[in-house]
């Protein structure tokens, strides 16, 4: 059995190497995504059809990712989607008429926002909104509307 | 045929006894914890022996589980063209599954074995009645630190256990099939998130630790004091324990996942 100091010690440096784990996960895996969130500000944009798209969803503009989805409820005025979006700080010349779209990744991934940046020379401010949105395209309402098409 | 209904009913009275008994012992386990944190050095003892000891296997075999994850995964992603995602496969398994369930069973057959095997014979030898002698409590200053020290232990070594098995994930996604370390480390961190999954896990790993300790030390401290009994008991022990973590992720993965 090992001195007492000894014990001390390894224990010292077990606990030491248990915390250190827990940093890497945080820091390393996790890349802290709550806590370093960066500083930015918030859009709203109304869709028809969300389709399948989540919170925290990437907003990319020119394919370029530029913030994200933070909220999605329904508004009980319009029946539509109400989208918060949060662009990043450093994206804050983005044109007043910019149109908001929802795409899918690939022909199954998962759904983003797709930002069509306009020609006004204004730019879009904190709280502002998206005037110009495209629905999802749901690929259910698509096949029975082709359906239908040849029915007739 | 009444024989067999009687034998029937005696065994489940019996087994209800023995769960009865145990959580029993939970709470009194629990009551103790407090005074027990005013002598820390019997708890860091046992955090030595369960703990420091269970280190080389807990870094070993996560290691490989880590490495296997990496390439089992990569060959079920590649035909579907998602090569890249398998740094999200292996952190999110180890993460939020293999990190506390792995651990809390390898801690079982390691240290919760040890515990069983140690209180046993402690009883056998009659070392707990002469404790009694001496007006110490047994329960106080035997167990309860070891029950502190298992649910301190597990969740730093299921800690341990995610981060080495990711290095493992990496060392073969990146050295070893040539996917781009950026994209493995990018799609990793655009997935995983600490609340949902590293809180999670490490929740999990406490209420493993817990159980892993109760359920040795009840196995160990009820053990017949016989050689016989001693290692039945080690042996129950470790089986129970392994049951009731694995049961017990399921509960805590439904209610976690929704």
């Amino acid at each position: 059995m090992a001195s007492q100091r000894t014990i001390e010690i390894w224990v010292g440096v077990f606990v030491a190497a248990g915390l250190a784990a827990l940093m890497v996960l945080a820091l390393q895996i996790a890349g802290l995504t709550e806590l370093r969130q960066p500083p930015g500000y918030q859009v709203t944009a109304y869709f028809d059809n969300v389709g399948g798209l989540r919170e925290k969803a990437p907003v990319n503009m020119a394919g370029v990712r530029v913030g994200r989805v933070e909220t999605i409820e329904l508004d009980t005025e319009s029946y539509q989607a109400r989208v918060v979006l949060r662009i990043d700080e450093r994206y804050n010349r983005i044109p007043n008429d910019t149109a908001a779209a929802i795409y899918t990744a690939g022909l199954l991934g998962e759904q983003y926002v797709g930002l069509e940046a306009g020609w006004d020379d204004e730019p879009l401010a904190a709280g502002g909104r998206i005037g110009d949105t495209q629905s999802a395209v749901v690929l259910e309402r698509i096949i029975g509307q082709f359906l239908t098409g040849m029915g007739d | 045929m009444t024989d067999f209904v009687a034998a029937l009913g005696q065994r489940t009275l019996f087994g209800l006894q023995g769960v009865g008994r145990a959580v029993l012992l939970m709470a009194r386990l629990l009551a103790g914890v407090p005074a027990a944190l005013r002598r820390p050095r019997l708890i860091i003892e046992q955090v030595y022996a369960v703990g420091v000891l269970s280190m080389v296997i807990i870094v070993v075999s996560s290691l490989f589980v880590g490495m296997v994850l990496a390439l089992q995964g990569y060959y079920t992603l590649v035909d579907f063209g998602a090569a890249e995602s398998v740094g999200t496969l292996v952190a999110l398994s180890l993460v939020r599954e293999l990190g506390p369930v792995v651990t809390a069973l390898l801690f079982a057959g390691r240290a919760g074995s040890s515990l069983t095997a140690e209180v046993g014979l402690m009883k056998a030898t009659e070392q707990l009645s002469s404790m009694e002698m001496m007006a110490v409590d047994p329960e106080k200053r035997i167990l309860v630190p070891r029950f502190i020290a298992s649910f301190v232990s597990v969740p730093l070594l299921a800690a341990v256990f995610s981060a080495v098995g990711v290095l493992g994930g990496y060392l073969v996604a990146v050295g070893m099939i040539g996917i781009d370390a950026g994209s493995f480390w990018s799609n990793m961190q655009a997935s995983v998130t600490v609340r949902d999954d590293i809180l999670n896990g490490v929740i999990k790993s406490v209420a493993f630790g817990f159980v892993a300790g109760w359920i040795a030390l009840h196995k160990g401290y009820e053990a017949e004091p016989t050689s016989l009994g001693v290692s039945r008991a080690t042996t129950m022990g470790v089986v129970h324990a392994s049951l009731v973590v694995l049961g017990l992720d399921f509960l805590l993965t439904a209610l976690m996942f929704d």
